[in-house]
């Protein structure tokens, strides 16, 4: 009879247990691949290309300003009263691939690129830990010839650029990546300059809240650059959101708003604190079919 | 010896009951929402809804992937995901509840039937009891339930900057929307 008392009390008491049941657990199936967004606000840390791209059918405009140098006296407005300026469109033909032009004003220069996601970062079973980016880039320099009495082929105006962006991001709030560069300009200044030059991005960003985040883009360029004019470019910011904008207010030295007037022309040292205040202004349209 | 197995096999059978009473789910439910400002229009749906009904208990319980919820600009969902739900530290939002007017509704015969609905709604972390005026209509002895009500967005913790105040608005309407399938086993 004892033992008829604790069945009974057992299965009231199953019977309980199953009234507080989680129903949502009975066809839950677990956690799904999911890609990772969003490791950068924008389509470029600061000067270089990020590993974010547009949206399918979206036109980012994009209008950079650098000013002149901060240290460059009260006279000047700390650099404010001069400017270098890129104006450029971007169309995200799909979710990985996004094409763009633009046009500096900084030696007249015209660039294009193309940019694709072989390899995205992703999450839940069958996971990626980072993105693969290729991009493929042209500038055409704008300014007359240097010399107008030789044989000019219009070619050398022209410099190329591939890059690898290997980039992860690793929480919300920290993103980073690496970017191997090969620049390649057709006529160089003298015969001294190798034609080919190669560098490493680094690029990333810490997300100090919803809207604002802290970025640097700086890039080791290996050869190529002469030591006692050129320096390396570095780039430190804040990336502010406000609805369809994105705000990148920047301390650069590079002047250069392509890569390679960023990587071959920089000419400011931050540690003679030659440094420039810039800003990017990236304002997003929605036109084609998502 | 005997008895102890017949009151074995009773055990199972009571334990066995509750899983034959009738539930019914489905993953691919609907629920919209609308939280446009006078200068904007803000709406998103999300077509990968889960529910789980029983009707012996009268409970239903709502689970929905964040990440879900299309919108027609891709800006507008990136933002909704990254700076208002934060769908990466709060991926799902839950109901939990159960029918309060249990008793009449019908569910084994075709119809429409008013149903209350009360519970703990789970999202951005927060979790509030709610409750709702729906419906349920019995089509073919499966169930579609449907209900509409409104949120108050801070309650939530999800804050509306007063820069976008006439973009977004501090409430959102929601509709919900599921047919639901035979759940077995």
């Amino acid at each position: 009879m004892k033992r008829t008392g604790i069945l009974l009390f057992v299965l009231l008491a199953a019977q309980a247990l199953y009234a507080q049941e989680d129903l949502l657990a009975l066809v839950d199936d677990g956690p799904k691949k999911e890609r990772v967004k969003n490791a950068f606000k924008s389509t470029r840390v600061i000067n270089g290309h990020s590993m974010e791209f547009l949206a399918k059918g979206t036109l980012d405009v994009r209008i950079l300003h650098r000013f002149g140098k901060l240290n460059s006296g009260p006279e000047n407005f700390f650099g404010l009263d001069q400017a270098s300026m890129r104006l450029g469109f971007d169309y995200g033909i799909t979710n990985s691939i996004t094409v763009g032009v633009g046009r500096s004003t900084f030696h007249k220069e015209l660039d294009g690129f193309i940019k694709v996601r072989p390899v995205w970062q992703s999450t839940g079973p069958g996971a990626w830990p980072f993105s693969v980016v290729l991009v493929g880039g042209m500038t055409y320099d704008g300014m007359p010839w240097a010399d107008p009495t030789r044989t000019n082929f219009i070619t050398s105006k022209m410099a190329y650029y591939s890059q690898v962006i290997i980039g992860r991001k690793f929480s919300d709030g920290f993103s980073l990546q690496l970017t191997p560069t090969i620049l390649h300009r057709n006529l160089v200044p003298t015969e001294a300059d190798p034609n080919d030059i190669y560098a490493l991005g680094f690029g990333g960003r810490i997300r100090l809240s919803n809207r604002v985040s802290f970025t640097w883009d700086y890039f080791y360029v290996h050869n190529g650059l002469n030591p006692n004019t050129n320096y390396f470019p570095l780039s430190v910011g804040f990336d502010i959101e406000t609805g369809g904008h994105v705000f990148q207010l920047n301390f650069t030295n590079a002047v250069g708003m392509n890569e390679r007037a960023f990587l071959t022309d920089t000419t400011l040292d931050w540690a003679k604190g030659d440094v420039m205040f810039g800003f990017n202004l990236s304002r997003v349209f929605t036109i084609g079919k998502r | 010896m005997k008895t102890s197995i017949g009151f074995l096999f009773l055990v199972l059978v009571a334990l066995s009951s509750p899983a034959t009473a009738q539930r019914f789910f489905t993953k691919g439910g609907t629920i919209y929402f609308n939280a446009s400002g006078p200068s904007e229009v803000i709406e998103a749906t999300n077509k990968t809804v889960t529910c789980v009904m029983d009707v012996q208990s009268g409970a239903i319980q709502f689970a929905v992937m964040m990440k879900g919820f299309l919108f027609e600009k891709a800006l507008m969902e990136e933002h909704f995901n990254e700076n208002y739900v934060e769908s990466s530290k709060f991926p799902k939002a839950e109901f939990k509840g159960e029918f309060t007017n249990k008793a009449t509704i019908n569910f084994g015969k075709d119809g429409t039937y008013p149903a209350h609905v009360k519970g703990k709604l789970t999202l951005h972390g927060v979790t509030k009891e709610i409750e709702t005026d729906g419906s349920v209509t019995i089509k073919d002895g499966k169930p579609q339930v449907s209900a509409e009500f409104k949120l108050i967005l801070i309650d939530y913790g999800v804050e509306i900057p007063s820069l976008v105040a006439d973009k977004v608005s501090k409430e959102a309407k929601i509709k919900v929307n599921c047919s639901l399938e035979p759940l077995k086993g």
